[in-house]
C-alpha cells in the first residue's frame, strides 16, 4: 500500500507543479507541453483510483487529440504573445480579485458537500462490483442502455461540433485546381485523343 | 497492493528504463564526441541558402481543421471502445442505440464530405 | 532462502525490472538484425549488395552504425530551443518502446497483463506525434517545421482509422487485454480459427494504415527527400538523431506485432497440433517486417493529397462501415464473429 500512497503524492505533486508551469511558462509551446504532463500525471490518479479506462481516454482524447490540437494552434498561429501580455500590470488587480472571489466559491461549496442519500444509494445500484468485470465492460454494460438518451445527447454534441467546425473554419480558395479520381478513371481514350493525318509540309 | 494496480508497476519500471536508455545515449555522445560549433555550422539547413527569416510562421487553417475533425471523430471511436468491450452482454437496446449514434455521426461526416472539408488543396 | 527473497517487495521489484530488461536488450537486439535485413531486402530488390563488409555478410553493419552514431557530434542549430530540442528524440524513443511492456510473446509471457493492454497500445501510439511535431518546432528551421506539420496531420487522419479496425476486433473478442484476444483465436482449425479469415478486408486496412501511422514509404512525406531533404530530421545528428531512427523502427516492428497479435493469433502454431510458443510470434513478426520492407522497396511515394484524401474518404468510411457489419454479424451469432457463440 505504500506504493501506492507514494505513487499518488507524487502523480499529485507533478499535476499541481506542472499546472502551475503552464500559467508561468514564458513561451506558450512550452506552457502546452506542461499541461500535458498534468494530463498524464491526472492519468497516473485514476490508475491508483482503479478507472483504468478513463485513465487510458485521458491520455487517447486530451492528450493525443486535444493537446495536438492546441500545440498546432500555439505553433502555427504566430501570435505575438509580448502584446497581449502587454496589459498585464494594470488589469492584475482586476484579475486577482476574480481569483480570490472563485476561491472562496469553491471553499465554500465543498466545505459543505454532502451526499444525500439518495446519490450514493442510486450510484450503488448502478455500480457493478469491480472485482467481477473490467470497468472498460462495466461502463459499456451502462452507458448504452441505461444512460441512453444522455448517450445519444453526446453523439448530438459531436455532431454539432462537426458542422460548427467546418462553417467556422472551412474557407473555399477559388481557382484552385482539383484532382477529380473519378473523372480520370472514366476518361478514355476517344475523350482525350485524337488521331490525325499530318501531310509532310503542313501543319496540324 | 490491488492486483489491478500491481500490473501498472511494470510499466512505471518499463519507461523509466527506456527513459534512462534514451538519457545514456545523448549524454554518451555529449561526453565521447568532440563538440566544436560554429557559426556556419549551427545555422538552419536552408540548401545553402541563409535563413530568410524565423521558421515558425502562420500556416494553412486545414490543418487546424484536420485537427478538429481528428478530436472528433477520436471522441467517437472513445465511445466505441466500451461499446465493443461489452458487446457479448449488449441486448438489442445497446445495439441500436449506438447504431443511432453512429447514424448521427455518419450525417455529420457527410455533410463534411459534400462541404469538401476532407479535400486537401 | 530463495521464495522469501521472491515474495519480498524488493524481489518482485528485481523480478519486474529484470523483466522489462530482458524485453528491452533482446528487442534493441533484434532490431539491429531488423534494420540490417530491411536494407539487405531493400538491396536485393535494387539488386545491389546492400551492407557486405563488417562482420560476416555484414551482420555487424548495425552495431558499427551505433558506435558511429555516438562519437558524432551533436549539433543544436542556433535559433533552437534546446530543451525540446533534445526532449523530441527521447519521448519518440520512450514511446515507442514503452509500448512493448504489454506486448504479449507467448502465453504468460507478458511484462504487464493489462486489462486495457490495447487502449494503452493506442493511447502510446496516439501519443507518437509529439516526437515529430516538437523535433520539427524546435529545430526552428523551415523543413523540419513543414515536415513536423505534415506528419502531425498525417498520423492523425490515420490514426482514426486503426481505432476503428482495433474495435472491430474487439467486438468479437469482447476484451481489451491482448493475451484474451490471442487466447480468443486459439481454435480447431488452426490458421484458419484466427481472426485474418473473418476480418480479412480490415487486415488489409490495418497494414496500410500501419503504413501511414509509421512514416513509412511509400507514405513517408514527412521526410519526402525531393521535397523535403529529410523532414523533421534535418537538423538532427549523433545520438538525438539515433534515438528518432530507433524509435522509429521499433515503432514500425510494434504495428507488425500488433496485426500479429489482433489477427494472426499472436503465439498460436498455424497447424493445430504443434506446440504454441514464442518462436511463432518472432517469426510472424519477421515475415511482416519483410512485407514492410518489401512495399518500402517497390510502391512509390504517394503525394500528400492523396494521402489524405485515402485516410479520411476511403479508410475512415471503411473501417466505420466494418464495424457496423461486423458488430451485426456478431449479433446474429455467425461463428468467428462472435466467440462467445462458438464457446472459444
Amino acid at each position: 500500500m505504500a506504493i501506492a500512497a507514494l505513487a499518488f503524492y507524487v502523480f499529485a505533486a507533478v499535476a499541481v507543479a506542472s499546472g502551475l508551469m503552464v500559467t508561468l511558462a514564458r513561451n506558450p509551446v512550452h506552457s502546452v507541453l506542461w499541461l500535458i504532463l498534468a494530463f498524464f500525471s491526472t492519468a497516473g490518479l485514476f490508475v491508483l483510483l482503479g478507472a483504468e479506462f478513463v485513465a487510458m481516454l485521458l491520455v487517447i482524447v486530451y492528450v493525443g487529440a486535444v493537446a495536438v490540437l492546441f500545440l498546432f494552434v500555439v505553433m502555427m498561429l504566430d501570435v505575438d504573445f509580448a502584446a497581449l501580455k502587454s496589459g498585464f500590470v494594470e488589469n492584475m488587480p482586476f484579475g486577482l480579485l476574480i481569483g480570490a472571489v472563485l476561491l472562496t466559491e469553491i471553499v465554500l461549496a465543498v466545505g459543505v458537500w454532502q451526499f444525500g442519500d439518495a446519490a450514493v444509494a442510486s450510484r450503488a445500484a448502478v455500480s457493478p462490483t469491480p472485482d467481477e468485470v473490467s470497468n472498460t465492460v462495466a461502463l459499456g454494460r451502462l452507458i448504452y442502455d441505461d444512460y441512453l438518451h444522455l448517450f445519444q445527447l453526446a453523439g448530438m454534441v459531436l455532431f454539432v461540433a462537426m458542422v460548427g467546425a467546418i462553417v467556422l473554419t472551412l474557407r473555399k480558395r477559388e481557382g484552385v485546381k482539383r484532382q477529380d479520381v473519378l473523372a480520370q478513371m472514366y476518361r478514355t481514350r476517344e475523350q482525350s485523343v485524337e488521331l490525325r493525318d499530318v501531310k509532310p509540309g503542313q501543319g496540324v | 497492493m490491488p492486483e489491478l494496480l500491481q500490473e501498472y508497476l511494470p510499466i512505471v519500471v518499463f519507461f523509466g528504463l527506456a527513459l534512462a536508455l534514451g538519457l545514456l545515449f545523448i549524454v554518451a555522445a555529449l561526453v565521447v564526441a568532440v563538440r566544436r560549433p560554429d557559426a556556419e555550422k549551427i545555422s538552419a539547413y536552408e540548401c545553402g541558402f541563409n535563413a530568410f527569416d524565423d521558421a515558425r510562421m502562420k500556416f494553412d487553417v486545414r490543418f487546424y481543421l484536420v485537427s478538429i475533425l481528428f478530436i472528433i471523430f477520436d471522441l467517437e471511436v472513445a465511445f466505441l471502445f466500451p461499446w465493443a468491450a461489452s458487446f457479448g452482454d449488449q441486448g438489442w437496446v445497446g445495439y441500436w442505440s449506438m447504431m443511432v449514434f453512429l447514424g448521427v455521426l455518419t450525417v455529420g461526416f457527410a455533410y463534411e464530405w459534400k462541404k469538401g472539408a476532407l479535400e486537401w488543396e | 532462502m530463495e521464495t522469501t527473497f521472491f515474495d519480498s517487495g524488493f524481489g518482485q521489484f528485481t523480478v519486474i525490472l529484470a523483466q522489462c530488461l530482458a524485453v528491452v536488450v533482446s528487442l534493441l537486439l533484434s532490431l539491429a538484425f531488423l534494420l540490417y535485413m530491411d536494407r539487405k531486402v531493400w538491396a536485393a530488390v535494387q539488386l545491389r549488395r546492400g551492407p557486405n563488409v563488417v562482420g560476416p555478410f555484414g551482420l555487424l553493419q548495425s552495431f558499427a552504425d551505433f558506435l558511429k552514431f555516438v562519437v558524432k557530434e551533436v549539433v543544436i542549430p542556433a535559433g533552437a530551443d534546446r530543451a525540446v530540442y533534445l526532449l523530441a528524440p527521447l519521448i519518440s524513443f520512450v514511446l515507442a518502446s514503452v509500448a512493448w511492456a504489454v506486448i504479449p510473446f507467448a502465453d504468460g509471457w507478458v511484462v504487464s497483463d493489462l486489462n486495457v493492454g490495447i487502449l494503452y497500445i493506442f493511447a502510446i501510439s496516439s501519443l507518437g506525434v509529439y516526437g515529430v511535431i516538437m523535433g520539427g518546432w524546435a529545430s526552428n528551421s523551415k523543413y523540419p517545421f513543414l515536415g513536423g506539420l505534415r506528419s502531425a496531420a498525417q498520423m492523425v487522419s490515420y490514426e482514426v482509422s486503426i481505432g476503428l479496425i482495433i474495435v472491430g476486433v474487439m467486438i468479437s473478442t469482447g476484451s481489451l487485454n491482448l493475451s484474451e484476444i490471442v487466447r480468443a483465436q486459439d481454435g480447431a482449425y488452426g490458421l484458419f480459427s484466427w481472426y485474418w479469415l473473418p476480418h480479412l478486408p480490415m487486415v488489409v486496412l490495418f497494414f496500410v494504415s500501419a503504413l501511414a501511422e509509421t512514416n513509412r514509404p511509400p507514405f513517408d512525406l514527412p521526410e519526402a527527400e525531393s521535397e523535403l531533404v529529410a523532414g523533421y530530421q534535418v537538423e538532427y545528428s549523433s545520438t538525438p538523431y539515433l534515438l528518432f531512427m530507433i524509435g522509429e523502427y521499433m515503432a514500425i516492428v510494434m504495428m507488425c506485432a500488433l496485426i500479429t497479435t489482433l489477427f494472426f493469433g499472436g503465439w498460436l502454431s498455424p497447424i493445430p497440433g504443434l506446440p504454441d510458443g514464442v518462436l511463432w510470434f518472432t517469426l510472424k513478426v519477421v515475415a511482416f517486417f519483410f512485407l514492410f520492407a518489401m512495399v518500402k522497396a517497390i510502391v512509390p511515394r504517394y503525394r500528400y493529397d492523396q494521402l489524405m484524401r485515402l485516410g479520411w474518404k476511403v479508410f475512415l468510411p471503411m473501417s466505420l462501415a466494418w464495424v457496423v457489419i461486423a458488430a451485426t454479424l456478431a449479433k446474429l451469432d455467425v461463428p468467428g464473429y462472435a466467440r462467445w457463440a462458438v464457446g472459444g
